[in-house]
Formats: structure tokens, C-alpha cells, sequence
């Protein structure tokens, strides 16, 4: 099945604030997608609606393939040593390869150290590896760079690259200067009421 | 996936298992009913004739303890978000969770109900029927418990209104658990066990779309 994610005519409200609306959006299989925007304008809601964890106040998304989102919240249970955190989820998805994802991302010598005492960006790592594990073909990542060394920022570029061009869908939201080949671009700022 | 999903909340949750402070409910239990006999002196009549009531407080405030780590922990992780990308319904997770937090504390509160029925000097029928009670009643202890917090859960004083709203919607089970004990019969632990079956079928839809209502909110 070759993924798609459509959203015809969005709009999002929050409390008494219209966010945005008459967004539409057309993405298939390979196309990068970098949301931009100043904070506070609806880039994470964005995410949520196209995640269907939010109900578009205007407006349908159409979704074809599981949805992956990776935000601020890594949802790994901060007692739990790495490893058994994201073992949860493992278990939850099976089928990958998990140690080398873990290798991958630079968490093979963390897996025993218990969550809360790891690094935002160590965390954000983490994320990223539940997320790859899931093998899943959308990527919905809200500020993926955050917190994250240079290194690991460019193993995470890499990383989307990678899943484009193997046919995955991605949406960043980020206001950070995203370098990938082939980027579109959605400005928030034109959808503001 | 429900056997990942209660392993998970079980080690979260057990006494014992993880980190401290989950076996807080059971020391609790413990110390209301040491405490008891010293506030209304050691008369064997009198705690013989009160104790049952006073284990049946016990075990509601010691079910109370657990509820602010039940269910907003993993709003504030986005445990849930993710679980529903993955197709997982609210209603099963709380399901699961439900079985957990009963658990974690019903089984060994019946098992801590004998060295407490010791030290309110409670034997023969009025312990068998403490016993039975307590194994009627909590379920339904833990599904009235888990429908609070989770409908408390996105509230910034939760964990305070959570106690609050839990007493008065534990009265029936405590009405007819405890009730058996003054009456001597064991009919009415049949009523204490028919609420918390109800209460039981009840709580994951209850639970689950207060989690949907606070992701929208």
C-alpha cells in the first residue's frame, strides 16, 4: 500500500483561538514536508490533527498507512532503565531489529540507566529509536532537533533521507533550517485567520 | 498486547516491584488498624464489635493512596497518544489497568486484613465475613478509583478531588460490605459483590472516554 496523507480544508481551534484554517495538503509516498512557523502558531496541533489525536474543528484528513508521531513527550516511563522502556514498545510492535537501532541512534550503553536521569537529548534519541522501530511509513516529528548534538542531528537528517527515499512520508515541524533534498515547505503563517 | 500492557502496569504499580512508595497503601492499612485499639482502649468487646468497620475505613482510605499515579502520569508521558496511534483503544488500556490496580493492592489487603483482624481481636464468622466482604468489595473499590482518577487526571488539584469524589461513590460497597458484619449474614456481601460488578463493566468505557475528553481539552 503506498502510504498517503491528505487534509482538505483544515481548521484547528484551541480554546477561543482559531490556529489556522483552509490549510490542504497533499503528500504521497517519498515527499519530506517541513511545517515552519513562530511558536505558538499551531505547528504541534497541526501534527496532532494529522495524527487523529485531535478532531479538526474544520474539515477531513484522509490517512492511508499507520501514522508515527515522535513530539516532546517521549512517553517512556522515567523509573524504567532504557532498555525495559523501550522494550514496552518493542513488544507492543514487534518485528524490528531492535539492538540495531539502538546502535544506530548511540544508546547501546544507556539501555541500563533509568530514564529520568538521561538527557533531553538523550531522550529525544530514544524517541527516534521507538519511532524507527515501529517501522511505520509516516513521520510526523515535532521539533526532532531540539536538544540534539550536532552529530545526532545529522544522524536524524540522515535518518529521514533515508525514509523518504525509501518510499516513507515525512512532516517536520521544526524552525530550525532543515537541509534534505527535495523539501516542500509549509508555512503556517498563510493559514492564520 | 494485553499481556505487554499489564506487565508494564503491573510493575508500575505492585508493591514491591519498582520503586518505593507502592507499598504505601498496605503499610497504611496496617498502621489504621495497630492505631485503633490504642485511640479506644484495649476493651475486647468493643474492638471486636467496631474492628470490622474500622479494617472496611481502612481498606477504602488505603485505596484512595495509589489514585494521583494511576492514570495522570501517563497523560503527562503521552503514553496514551502513542497507544492510540498503534490502535489501541482507551477502553482496553483502562481494562488493563483496572485488573492491575486491583491487583496491587485487593489481594494482599484480604492477606494483610489477618494480622489486622489479630490486632482488633476479630474472629470466627465476623472475620469470615470480613474476608468475603473485602474480596466483594474491592474490585469495586478499584473500578469507582480508576474512573476518578482518570476523570480527575487533567485537573491541577486532582489528586485531593480524586479522595474527595471517591467516598461518597464507594457508600453502596461499604453500606452492604460492612453492613454484613452488623447483621451477621452473608447476604448482603452478594449486593457488595453485585455493585462491584457493575462498577467493574462500567469503569473502562467511563475511564477511557475521560481520557479522550482530556486529549481534546
Amino acid at each position: 500500500m503506498t502510504p498517503r496523507l491528505a487534509a482538505t480544508d483544515l481548521a484547528c481551534r484551541r480554546g477561543d483561538r482559531l490556529l489556522f484554517r483552509g490549510l490542504s495538503l497533499q503528500l504521497g509516498a517519498g515527499d519530506l514536508c517541513h511545517v515552519t512557523g513562530a511558536n505558538g502558531i499551531g505547528k504541534s496541533s497541526l501534527l496532532r490533527v494529522l495524527a487523529g489525536l485531535l478532531n479538526p474543528y474544520a474539515g477531513e484528513v484522509e490517512r492511508a498507512g499507520a501514522i508515527g508521531l515522535m513530539d516532546e513527550r517521549p512517553a517512556l516511563d522515567p523509573d524504567r532503565p532504557l532498555g525495559r522502556a523501550l522494550g514496552f514498545w518493542n513488544a507492543l510492535d514487534g518485528g524490528a531489529d531492535a539492538a540495531a537501532t539502538y546502535a544506530a541512534m548511540g544508546l547501546a550503553d544507556l539501555l541500563d540507566i533509568p530514564v529520568r536521569y538521561l538527557s533531553t537529548g538523550q531522550r529525544k534519541r530514544a524517541a527516534m529509536a521507538a519511532l524507527i522501530n515501529r517501522q511505520v511509513p509516516v513521520w510526523l516529528l515535532d521539533e526532532p532537533l531540539n536538544g540534539l548534538d550536532r552529530q545526532a542531528q545529522a544522524r536524524v537528517m540522515e535518518l529521514i533521507a533515508q525514509h523518504g527515499a525509501q518510499g516513507g512520508i515525512c512532516l517536520i515541524a521544526s524552525h530550525q533550517d532543515l537541509p534534505l533534498a527535495g523539501l516542500k515547505t509549509l508555512a503556517l503563517e498563510e493559514f492564520v485567520p | 498486547m494485553i499481556t505487554t500492557l499489564l506487565r508494564r502496569d503491573l510493575s508500575r504499580l505492585f508493591p514491591f516491584a519498582g520503586r518505593g512508595g507502592a507499598s504505601l497503601p498496605l503499610l497504611f492499612f496496617l498502621a489504621v488498624a495497630m492505631l485503633y485499639p490504642f485511640a479506644v482502649g484495649p476493651d475486647p468487646q468493643l474492638l471486636a464489635r467496631t474492628g470490622g468497620g474500622v479494617v472496611w475505613i481502612a481498606a477504602l482510605l488505603a485505596a484512595i493512596l495509589p489514585l494521583d499515579r494511576l492514570v495522570q502520569e501517563d497523560i503527562t508521558l503521552g503514553v496514551f497518544d502513542q497507544l492510540k496511534l498503534r490502535n489501541v483503544t482507551a477502553e482496553s488500556v483502562m481494562a488493563v489497568r483496572l485488573v492491575a490496580h486491583w491487583l496491587s493492592f485487593g489481594p494482599l489487603l484480604v492477606l494483610a486484613t489477618l494480622p489486622a483482624a489479630a490486632l482488633l481481636n476479630l474472629e470466627g464468622v465476623t472475620l469470615k465475613l470480613l474476608l468475603l466482604g473485602l474480596i466483594a468489595g474491592t474490585p469495586g473499590l478499584a473500578a469507582v478509583g480508576l474512573m476518578i482518577a482518570a476523570l480527575t487526571a487533567s485537573l491541577r488539584a486532582g489528586a485531593a478531588l480524586a479522595g474527595l469524589l471517591l467516598i461518597p461513590l464507594t457508600l453502596p460497597i461499604l453500606i452492604f460490605g460492612a453492613g454484613a458484619l452488623a447483621r451477621g449474614d452473608a447476604a448482603s456481601i452478594g449486593f457488595a459483590g453485585a455493585i462491584s460488578l457493575a462498577l467493574v463493566a462500567v469503569a473502562p468505557f467511563a475511564a477511557g472516554a475521560a481520557i479522550r475528553a482530556a486529549r481534546e481539552g
